[in-house]
Formats: C-alpha cells, structure tokens, sequence
C-alpha cells in the first residue's frame, strides 16, 4: 500500500461502508429487514480505529489531506456523531418508512465529505469536501418525499447553499490570485512575507471565504436557511446536520483562517468578533419566542454557532483547544437532544411542539430526565459538558482581552436557559392529558443509546482533563 | 477518613441509591422517606464529628484535601473548612433532616423526585460552604440551582413556576459574570506566577490594579448581592420563598441566602481588600435600605409567608452591615446572626407551614385566636417570634447586638437607623403574632384545629432548643469562629489605608456584659479589634 493513502484510511473506510449500504439496499428483498445501520456502524468503527493509530503520525495524502492531530480529533467527533446518528437512525427509519439504504448510504458519503474537509489542507479540497457534503445533507434535508415541509426545508437549504458554495469559490479564485496557489501553508507563507501595504484582494478574497464559511456554520447574517431547514428536515436528519456539518465546517474554519490567513488576523477578527455576538444574540433573543421544539432548537444551534465563533475570534491557542471540545460537547448533547424529540414521534405526527411534551415527566419519567440533562447542558450548567466547553472558550476570550464577549456570551446563556427551562417546565409542570399523552412508548435500544449520550455528557463535564489534554494537544501541529 | 469528602458526597449518593427504588405504584413512599432522613441524619452525625475533631484555635484551613482536576488549568479539587464554614455546614447538616422531617406531612405526590432534590441540594450546599477552589465553587453554586428550581416548580403553590424560572434566571445572571471574573483571576495568576490557578489561597497573593480588582470585586459581590439578597436585588425573594413548599423555603432562607453572605465573608471582602474598603459604606447604605424597607413591607403584609420573606430581606440586612463593618465584633455578629437567622426565620416558615397545613390558607385574616385552640403550637410560635425579633436570651439577640455594636465603631450613623431597624421588627413579628394567635377565635374553622402531632414535635422542638441554647450560651458558637473572622478582619486591616482617620475616639470602650444585665457571658471574651492601624488593641481580662 502506497504510504500516502494513509491519511484517508478513516475516509475509506466511511465511503466503503457508504457504498456497502447502497449496494445492501439494491440485493435487499422489499420487506426483509437488513441490518443496513450495522454496516455503517462497521465502517465507522473501523474509521475510529484507524484515526486513532494515525494519532500523531502526521501522515498526508497527496499533499492536500494531511491527517494532523487537530484534522483527527474532528474525525473522531464525526465518527461519535455518526455512531450516535446510525443508532437513532435505525429506531427512526423503519418507524418513518424512510427509504433505509439510501438514507444511510447517503449520511455515511456525507460524513466522508466531512472528515474529508476536517483534514484538507488545500482550499479547492475543502470545497470538494463541501459540496459532496452540501449535498448528501440536502438529500437528507428532503428525503420526506410526502412531506411538504421537508421538500421546502431542502430546496431552500439547496437554493442558498449553492449560492454561498459559488461565493466560496470565487474566493478561492481570489486567493489563489494573489498566491498563486490554493495550498494553505503556501498561502500562508506568501500572505506572512508580504508585510507591505494592505493588498485589497487579499481582504476580498478573506471576506468571500467568510461568507462561505459562515453560511455553512449559520452565522449570522447568513443563517437565514437554518431554521426552515433544520424544522422541515425529519428530525434525526436534523440531529446529524446541526452537529456534523458544524463539526466539519467549523474544522476547515479554523484551519483556514488561524492558519492560512492568520497574517491578515487584524483584518478580518473585528468582522468576526462582530458575527460571533450577533449570532449569538439574535440566536438566544429569537429561540425565546418559538414555539415548537425543533425551531427553537435550531435556533439555539445558531446561537452556539456563536460561541464556537468567540473561540476562533479569540485564536490563542485556548481558544483553538475549546473550539475542539466545544465541537465534541454540543455535537453530544446537540445531537441527543434532537434525537430525544425524533423518539418522541410518530409517523403520524411529529411531536415536536412544547404542547405535545406536555407532562412527559408523568409519563415517560425516564425520557424526561434524559431530555433535561441534555437541555441543561446546552445551557451551560454544571456539571455537564456544556458548562466545560462554555468555560473553556469564555476562558478564551477572556485570556485574549475580549472582556465584552465573553460578557455577551455568559449573559446569552443565562436567557437561553429560559427556553431551554421552558420545555423542562412543560415536561415536569404540566398535565399530560392532551400532550404526553400521545407519545408513544420508546423502545429499550432508544432509551439505552440517550442513557449512553447522557453519561457521555457527565463524563465530559465532570472528569474532563483526557480530553481537554487531547483537545490541546492537536493544536500544536498546524498553528 | 476524608470526613469533607464525605459530608459532601453521601448525600448525593443517597440520591443515587434512591434512584434505584422502585415507586411508580407509589407505594414504597415510607420508605424512600425513611432512606432519605437516615443519609441526612448521617450527614448530622458526620458534621457533629466535624465539629468534635475541628480546632477552634487555628485559623487555618483544616480537613484540606486536595487533588488534581484539570491540571492543565491549575484547577484541583480542594476542600476545607475553617472556623466559618464549619458553623454553616452545621447550619445545612442540622435543617436540611427537619426540613425533611417536615415535608412528611405535605408533600404527597412524587415523593421519590423530591427526596432525590432534597439529597443533591443538600450536597451543593455543603460543597459550596468547603470549596477552597474557585472552579468548584462555581460548580457547586450553580449546581444547587437545579434541584432548588425543580423544588419550586413542581411541589409550589400557585405561581409556583413563575417564581422558580425568576429565581433560577435572577441567580445565574449574577453568577456567571462572576464566572468571568474567576476566570480573570486566573489568568491574572498566570501573568503574575506563570502557572493558572483556580486555588483560592493562591489568588490571595495576587497584586491587582486598583481598576481591575474594583471591577473584580463588583462582579463577585453582584451575584452575592443577588442572593442575600441585598436591596434592590431582592425581587425574587418575596415569590420564591412564598410559592416554594414549606420545606423548600426553610432550606432556601435557612441555608441558601446565607450562601450570599458566606460568599461575601469568603471571596469578596478578602479578595479584594481595597475595593472592599471603598465600597463597604455604599453596601452598608444598600443593606440599611434593605433593613428598614424589608421591615416596612413586613409590616403591611396580609400573607403571613410573604411577611416572613420580607423579613429575611430585613435581617439580612443586618448581616450585610455586620460584614461591611469589617471589624472583630461586626464580622462575628454577622456569622452569628447568619446561624440565628437560619434557626428562627426556618422555623418560622416551619411554623407557618403547620398552619398552612391546616387551613390551607396564608392569609393573617384568616386565623385568630390560636392561643385557645394550638397551645402547644402557639407556645413554640411565641418563642420563635421572640428569637426573630432579637430578644435578649435567645438567638437573636447576640447577632443582631454584635453587629450593632460593630456598626457603632465604624460609622454610628449607620448603627443609629439600623438600630430602629430593631424596632421595626418587634413592631411587625408581634402584631402578627397578636393578630394570629391572641383575641377572640372569630373564624369558626380554627375553633377544631389539632394540636402539634408527635411528628411535628420532632420538627420544631428541635429549632426551639436551638434558639434557646445559641441565645444563652453563644460563646459555644463564637469560639470555633473567632479565629478564622480575627484572619479575615486583620486581612482588611492590612489593606486599609494608612491615613484613615481614627473613628470613634470618643467612644468608651466595650461594656463589660454583666453591667448590662445580659445572660451572654461570652461577649467578655471578645477582643475589640478596630480597623485603622494606630489603635490600640485593648485586650478585656
């Protein structure tokens, strides 16, 4: 085996599984079931694996994939996030008649996109990992075909998406205008020697990248496709997207722009610093008026979009370590929380308003429990993973003398506690004639798979040094 | 044996062992009652331990352990406890079975939930009172949020969830600016010592400018401003003690608002030395406001719980103005008053909550004429007025005293409208009591109301013995703390400016106890320690 297949060996291994499930779907008899979940849980173990024994090797592929720790750490993220995903997944398919093979086969292509552009090193790589993203995740956007809400969440996402993917491009154009290269350490090297004068292609292309970038993250003002997307998209494609494509997206992020355009920081921080309590902002102020679940929470992912975004403003290297765990923590949490309301459903109705969680406390006394722990969390309350990722990039901003977003960020914690509090009341301070009522029962494996998230959330919140200390140590390689 | 470890993890792995009960036919409520008042006498018999080995003449931290967290950050997981925290983990330890005790009678449904609540905030409390590291403070402080807002939420009366979402928000918007503020800290200890640190007796060798430590100082003491709570932060208090069950609202006035005073004594005053000095007058004014508004707004209550509430604004007050004074006497009788308060102001609202178990109402109109009917209950009552108001022989008195007198040697215009303050509180706990116990029984439903049951004995005796005790021998509480409240006042001292005036001069000196008549023999004992440098330090034989 050649050596530079190395660094995407976890990439082949999700692509193979992907290809496999495809493949299971077509040999499938129409009513047997076959255990299509299982073959991407395989995959992703064997991706797992294989990041693991790549941990520090430093391998790169071809120039343009360099499997770096800081690259690895966000493909072990993804492959929790997929694992977790395949898990709901196989609870959710059946029960919603989704067409299975595709469904999974698709996840599985897109979460290769996603570690793909975790890992790149070259600017049109990363594209190419967008848009086989982007497009995987539109697919599942709309893959309801009798949903009206789904179709319409998916061409929105599509519409938009296609437009910023063009913005992202002619930013590259631009880069690699004035570099002669899309390679990142050679853009990086060329912007770090030309210490003369300001070149306003370069701040250009910087701005292009930005809008790229932060629609795929949903910063604000390019979030606008968020919220329908994330409500018309069934609920456990919702899970998936908030959490892996942030992971990914949030990945080449930092890589581009603390390394490749780290010497036009004192250009492009201001703009971001200015995004980053926006989002966070309008993300908390507007999730406090919803009332359906899924809207809401999708407006608390803008808003953690946010958080993750001061760490990037604050680029020491605190700052680039929370991103990491941040990513780790609301990917947990973020994803158990939505699967929890995909649990709730059926395939009649979706049971995603506050209405329908209405005594689920009296009801389903379990699910309620697991659903509050995932909810605190997303607030920021000890002892749960949200509470150390929060501090850990408020840490940040604050070790970088951004006194005033860190402010803005522990004070939008504090009223996103509100709506987050909001279901909790609902669940534990309500009647359930009418709303619990009608959820039906959850199956064991549901309930074991949201047990295993919720100890995950307290072992990152309460004994979170191994991973911290892994958290930090990725950095050291490309920044 | 790792005695702080223990005190603060058996409670919350009493919780654990409840979760595995089995009551969804309800029927197996004994016995979680019984599992849950056996963890928390076991935490009592744990703290009187404590208490038994603790070493009233050392005024550092004992117990210590301490263990990496996060090293990365210099976070470890640290625990003491010196003269102050152990009164107050006596404080928790003691209510938190009455409190239990108590909710035998009213709480009903879910009663598996509630004991799980009560266990888990039992142990944020006592976390709170012996962490010695900032980040475990934190942690434990916004960890008994969570059980105190579902206490509400669920078993509360009317604007039950009203209530809780006010207080939960109220609390952590203060707490997480000091979250930002401890954070400051650490990397201030990194630029200073290289390494961060989240260990409090590290951050005390810190050089601050006088900007930062100023904006530092304001960030702590908002958030325990919030939660004493000092005026005008006090809003939350008047709901949440009013819609939280009876249980609930002992622990909340008996332990959690104290957390805001501890929090003041611990963090803010010897943190930040210099901003302290600066800003305590401005307290005291807010804490004096606090005292005589608290003390109005009791007055004209219909509702006998919400009287109650504003009542713990007013006497909390007073502990403010004891802390602000910064010297031996205020800062002793503001721990002390802090005991008292949690012992009368719980029992009252244990009290109130008996007779809310038995008419079902709050209303002061509503009852009259007790005397006749509750004798025993009635007799109890008295007594714990008494000790509310601050009669001498009983707890009250000696807190409210120490930090009147403490009040006088710093800045008598202070003490001279705190002291009416005194008054004001005779004047509203007495005409309720008059109003609620005394005169004809006009209401035709209190003439059969039963007796105090030998469960409700259990609960109230107790407190009444308390006040008793800490009223007649107080030097059996100021003796374990005086040590460790002498280190935090010479701390201010030693931050005081050189060139402040000498106060007071004309002031005769402390009166011995016995020319007052009083039955405190432990006041002799007390050093008078003034504030400004140049005094001299009269020591009484």
């Amino acid at each position: 085996m050649s050596p530079s297949f190395n660094a995407i060996v976890p990439i082949l291994c999700v692509v193979a599984a992907g290809i496999a499930a495809l493949l299971a779907e077509a040999v499938r008899e129409p009513g047997e079931r076959a255990p299509i979940a299982g073959l991407g849980v395989i995959g992703l173990v064997a991706a797992g694996i294989s990041a693991a024994w790549l941990w520090g090797r430093n391998a790169t592929s071809f120039g343009v994939v360099s499997a770096d720790n800081f690259g690895l750490f966000i493909v072990l993220v993804l492959v929790v996030i997929g694992l977790l995903t395949m898990a709901f997944s196989s609870q959710v398919v059946g029960r919603d008649r989704l067409p299975g093979g595709e469904y999974y086969g698709v996840t599985l292509l897109g979460l290769s996109g996603m570690m793909l552009m975790a890992m790149a090193t070259d600017l049109l790589v990363i594209f190419l990992a967008l848009e086989v993203l982007s497009l995987s995740v539109y697919v599942l956007t709309a893959i309801r075909r009798d949903s009206e809400a789904s179709a319409e969440g998916g061409f929105k996402y599509f519409l938009l998406g296609g437009f910023s993917s063009a913005v992202f491009l002619y930013g590259i154009a631009f880069t690699y205008g004035i570099a002669g290269s899309t390679r990142l350490d050679r853009i990086g090297a060329l912007l770090a020697a030309q210490s003369m004068g300001e070149n306003p292609l370069a701040l250009v292309a910087v701005g292009l990248l930005l809008v790229g970038f932060a629609f795929k993250v949903s910063a604000v003002p390019f979030h606008m496709w968020t919220p329908d997307a994330y409500q018309g998209a069934p609920t456990i494609v919702t899970a998936f997207m908030s959490t892996g494509v942030k992971a990914a997206a949030f990945g080449a992020f930092a890589r581009v722009f603390l390394s490749a355009f780290e010497p036009l920081r004192p250009d492009w921080a201001p703009i971001l610093w200015v995004i980053a309590a926006a989002t966070m902002i309008f993300g908390t102020v507007v999730a406090v008026l919803q009332t359906n679940m899924k809207r809401m929470l999708a407006y608390s992912s803008i808003a953690h979009a946010g958080y993750i975004l001061v760490g990037i403003v604050s680029a020491n290297d605190v700052g680039k370590a929370a991103v990491l765990y941040y990513l780790l923590a609301y990917g947990v949490t973020n994803l158990a929380a939505f699967a929890t309301i995909a649990l709730l459903g059926t395939r009649e109705r979706q049971n995603d308003d506050l209405q329908d969680v209405a005594g689920l406390a009296t009801t389903h006394p379990g699910v309620a429990a697991l659903m509050t722990v995932f909810l605190l969390s997303l607030g920021g309350m000890p002892p749960t993973a949200g509470f150390v990722a929060k501090w850990y990039v408020f840490s940040a901003a604050v070790g970088a003398g951004h006194y005033w977003l860190a402010i803005i960020g522990v004070l939008t914690s504090v009223v996103s506690i509100f709506f987050y509090l909001r279901i909790v009341v609902m669940m534990y301070m309500a009647e359930p004639a009418g709303g619990a009522a009608r959820v039906p029962v959850l199956s064991r494996f549901g309930l074991a798979t949201l047990a295993v998230s919720m100890i995950a959330v307290f072992y990152l919140g309460i004994l979170p040094t191994r991973v911290l200390n892994l958290a930090a140590a990725s950095i050291g390689t490309i920044f | 044996m790792p005695i702080l470890s223990l005190l603060i993890f058996v409670p919350v792995v009493g919780a654990i062992l409840l979760l595995a009960i089995d009551n969804r036919d309800q029927r197996r409520d004994g016995l979680i009652r019984t599992v849950t008042l056996v963890v928390s006498l076991l935490v009592l018999a744990l703290a009187i331990l404590l208490w038994a080995r603790f070493d009233p003449t050392s005024a550092e931290y004992q117990f210590t352990e301490r263990r990496p967290w996060i090293p990365a950050f210099g976070i470890d997981y640290a625990v003491g406890v010196d003269g102050i925290s152990l009164l107050l983990v006596e404080l928790t330890a003691f209510l938190t079975p009455i409190a239990l005790l108590s909710s035998w009678g009213s709480i009903h449904k879910r009663v598996k939930a509630f004991s799980i609540f009560m266990l888990v905030l039992e142990s944020a409390m006592i976390g709170v009172f012996l962490s010695l590291d900032l980040f475990l403070f934190y942690i434990f402080w916004d960890a008994m949020l969570i059980p105190m807002y579902f206490l509400i939420g669920i078993w509360g009366y009317e604007r039950r969830v009203y209530a809780a979402t006010k207080f939960i928000l109220y609390t952590m918007a203060g707490g997480v600016l000091m979250l930002i503020a401890i954070i400051t800290l650490a990397y201030l200890h990194y630029a200073q010592a290289g390494s961060y640190s989240f260990d409090l007796v590290k951050l005390h060798g810190l050089t601050l400018s006088p900007t930062t430590e100023t904006l530092l100082f304001l960030a702590f003491t908002l958030a325990f401003a919030i939660k004493v709570p000092l005026f005008p932060f006090h809003t939350w208090l008047p709901d949440a003690h009013v819609e939280a069950p009876t249980a609930g609202s002992v622990i909340l006035a008996g332990v959690l608002l104290k957390m805001g005073t501890y929090g003041l004594l611990r963090f803010s005053f010897p943190l930040f030395p210099h901003a302290a000095i600066a800003f305590a007058p401005y307290l005291a004014v807010l804490a004096v406001i606090g005292i005589i508004y608290g003390a109005l707004v009791s007055m004209v209550q219909p509702d006998l719980k919400k009287l109650v509430a504003y009542s713990s604004v007013s006497h909390l007050g007073f502990v403010v103005l004891g802390i602000c004074a910064m010297n031996m006497q205020g800062m002793q009788g503001a721990v002390y008053q802090m005991l008292a308060h949690g012992v009368s102001t719980g029992a009252l609202f244990l009290i109130v909550g008996m007779l809310m178990d038995r008419r079902h109402t709050r209303l002061i109109a509503e009852f009259g004429g007790l005397k006749a009917v509750v004798p025993g209950l009635v007799a109890v009552f008295l007594v714990i007025t008494l000790s509310s108001i601050g009669l001498p022989g009983l707890n009250g008195f000696v807190g409210e005293f120490l930090i009147l007198l403490g009040t006088f040697r710093w800045r008598p215009g202070y003490g001279y409208v705190a002291a009416f303050g005194v008054i004001l509180s005779a004047v509203y706990m007495l005409w309720m009591f008059q109003r609620v116990n005394y005169g004809p029984v006009l209401n035709e439903k209190n003439r059969r109301l039963p007796d105090l049951n030998v469960r409700e004995r259990w609960v109230i005796w107790p407190t009444v013995a308390m006040a008793i005790f800490m009223g007649v021998v107080p030097k059996f509480f100021l003796g374990p703390m005086e040590k460790s409240v002498e280190r935090v006042v010479q701390r201010m001292q030693s931050a005081a400016p050189p060139t402040a005036v000498r106060r007071l001069e004309q002031m005769p000196p402390p009166v011995k106890a016995q020319g007052l008549g009083l039955r405190a023999q432990g006041l002799t004992r007390l050093k008078p320690v003034s504030l400004e440098p140049g005094d001299a330090v009269s020591r009484e034989p």
